[in-house]
């Protein structure tokens, strides 16, 4: 029994994970940008809510509301004015920009909030649990993971259903042809940043309430982000969260076996995937 | 090249690199007697700027000329250290002679990380080596033998009577922590001589010929003959030896480890990326002045921490998005200037009444 319910919280936990790999496989699948800054930026939005909540007493949940117009047009801004300079055959100029945004988000959020660990205060929603079969879940973990089910499916139905997604489907294909069609790259590359940061604000939020952060944990949350996302296969979003649920797994049972172990864990489970699998479970993308 | 007029010739030389080789023999004539009137301080600063010279050329050595941007290469310096460290406290080595073995390790582990990583394309290759990286740290933080997590230091058995620094107590009349600071010296003054000499004779072979076609265009390269993959694990194989080194002798000097400074992205990797930005990256000098700029800014804004992050990090991020070749980069194109110049020149004959110098690569 107690493996059953270590197995179903690494599942929960993989929610988590989903939502931060969302984003950076959105960004990689219609631009092939890799952004190393996006751990940081995860944690830029969790401050972003923190400081909502401190100084105006909104509840978590609408601060992140709030959050999410100031974080698009934060990713909009930057992909419009920096990242799209640098996008082209070339990967190492997008590689080392978002690497320098990396080391200055983590400074400038040291500098603004110190180096002390943080909490997002979700009252009694943090501790409340519910009892399914003799198995106690917490509520936060389940609100995590509903969050990623409804990310995805949300950004499927954005993708498959809208213009908007044609627009991004078409230029990810070939950003000349669509541009022939009346398509601005650019302006396409702008929003799906734009978007990436709105789940990036919902990643932020549940990092926040469920666990201390400070300035220094972006890089970790991308490396799981990036996991994710490759176990899972280029381009496939239900593949992210499998993805996410395999390093969430692979972690809580390695932290029943030994506590030293969590870490390892997950990322060994990836090298195994990657050794197996080397294009990941599901694979969509051709590259 | 046996098809062309006997007056007609193809070198790399210059004039400019014939005087930059003058002043190089010149420079490292002085760097091996610096100990003789230079500080104990200064000492220590000319080791760090060497060791980090050593990471960034060979960091632009992979990335520059291999296109493989590693953001992992603490695994190698951390290895290199951690095997430095092992066989002295385990084995009873002497330092010195370790520092080899800390390189042979980086090589080891070169192995199965490239396997792995190889198999992640682009952007991805380079988190790839994140997480391996952080593999090798925490399985190093199980080591218990060698501090686990928390770290440990050399014995003092070892580093009282290790070789050579008899030898330079008696030399320069100094204390042996001093001793141990200009043998460290010394070593890292063989090693980036060794890497800058090295490097470039790689780069001026056919194998350094075949690399840059790959950089340029791979499949291109592949179309005459070039086998890409085997490049890009020389490259690979070579850097991680060297970085290996370079973290073996970094940690003799230090003579304390734990698994978080030897395995630190910031020390190892985010540094020298920017020293190789700044720089110039894909030129042998760009590293070199990258790492002068990198220590006048450290030495400037050292008391103001976190911004002197921030500030680096700025100036990385506008040199790629204004000067993508760094500043020498920028000097270059406007002089004309190459004190490594590895682009081969059809000279004689004709060719010079018309054209001064040939463009091409």
């Amino acid at each position: 029994m107690i493996w059953v319910d270590t197995i179903l919280q690494g599942i929960l936990l993989g929610g988590l994970y989903a939502l931060f790999a969302a984003g950076l496989s959105l960004v990689f699948g219609i631009m092939r940008l890799v952004n190393l800054a996006h751990g940081d930026l995860i944690v830029l939005g969790a401050y972003l809510i923190l400081l909502l909540v401190t100084l105006t007493g909104l509840s978590p949940f609408v601060a992140a509301a709030v959050a999410m117009p100031f974080m698009f047009a934060l990713g909009y801004g930057l992909q419009k004015f920096m990242l799209n300079r640098v996008l082209g055959d070339d990967i190492l100029p997008p590689l080392l920009v978002t690497f320098g945004l990396s080391v200055v988000l983590q400074n400038a959020l040291l500098e603004g909030f110190s180096a002390d660990s943080q909490r997002i205060q979700a009252g009694s929603l943090s501790t409340a649990s519910i009892e399914i079969a003799g198995i106690g879940l917490g509520v936060m973990p389940l609100l995590t993971f509903g969050s990623a089910l409804v990310v995805i499916i949300g950004l499927n139905q954005l993708f498959y259903r809208t213009s908007l997604g044609r627009a991004f489907r078409a230029t990810s294909d070939d950003p000349t042809t669509a541009s022939l069609m009346g398509i601005k790259p650019a302006g396409i590359f702008a929003k799906a940043t734009g978007i990436a940061m709105i789940i990036v604000t919902i990643a932020a939020l549940y990092l926040g309430m469920r666990s201390n952060f400070d300035p220094s944990i972006g890089p970790a949350r991308l490396i799981y982000a990036f996991e994710a996302v490759i176990i899972g296969g280029l381009g496939s979003l239900w593949g992210t969260l499998a993805g996410g649920v395999i390093i969430g797994v692979a972690q809580t049972v390695g932290a029943a076996i030994n506590p030293e172990w969590q870490i390892l864990a997950g990322h060994v489970a990836f090298l195994v995937v990657l050794l197996l699998r080397p294009r990941g479970l599901f694979p969509r993308a051709v590259d | 090249m046996s098809k062309l007029p006997p007056n007609y010739s193809v070198q790399t030389r210059t004039r400019a690199s014939s005087i930059s080789a003058i002043v190089a023999l010149v420079l490292v004539v002085v760097a091996i007697a610096l100990p003789a009137f230079a500080s104990r301080s200064l000492i220590q600063d000319m080791f760090f700027i060497l060791t980090m010279l050593v990471l960034a050329q060979f960091w632009n050595l992979l990335a520059g000329y291999g296109g493989l941007v590693s953001v992992g290469q603490q695994a190698f310096v951390g290895i290199g250290a951690y095997a430095m460290f092992g066989v002295v406290i385990l084995l009873g080595f002497d330092p010195v002679a370790s520092i080899l073995i800390g390189g042979i390790a980086a090589l080891v582990l070169a192995i199965p990380t490239a396997f792995f990583a190889f198999r992640l394309q682009g952007a991805y290759f380079a988190i790839g080596t994140w997480v391996i990286a952080e593999v090798v740290r925490l399985l190093v933080a199980q080591w218990k033998s060698v501090g686990g997590g928390t770290g440990t230091s050399l014995p003092r058995s070892a580093t009282s009577d290790m070789w050579f620094t008899g030898t330079i107590e008696t030399l320069f009349d100094v204390k042996s922590a001093a001793a141990r600071d200009i043998l460290a010296y010394w070593l890292a003054v063989v090693l980036a001589v060794a890497t800058i000499a090295g490097i470039y004779w790689l780069l001026r072979t056919k194998r350094g010929l075949g690399l840059a076609a790959v950089r340029d265009n791979i499949e291109a390269a592949k179309s005459v003959g070039v086998d890409a993959v085997r490049m890009k694990w020389l490259v690979f194989l070579v850097s991680a030896f060297g970085t290996g080194l370079a973290g073996g002798l970094i940690y003799l000097q230090k003579a304390r480890i734990s698994p978080d400074a030897a395995f630190s992205l910031q020390d190892w990797t985010a540094y020298v990326i920017f020293i190789v930005v700044i720089g110039g990256i894909g030129t042998i000098e760009g590293p070199i002045l990258g790492v002068l700029v990198f220590f006048i800014l450290q030495s400037l804004l050292a008391d103001y921490g976190s911004w002197y992050l921030m500030v680096l990090g700025l100036i990385g991020i506008a040199i790629m998005l204004f000067a993508p070749r760094g500043l020498w980069g920028l000097f270059s194109d406007r002089t004309g200037i190459e004190l490594f110049p590895v682009r081969r020149r059809l000279t004689g004959g004709r060719l010079s009444a018309t054209l001064p110098s040939s463009k091409e690569e």
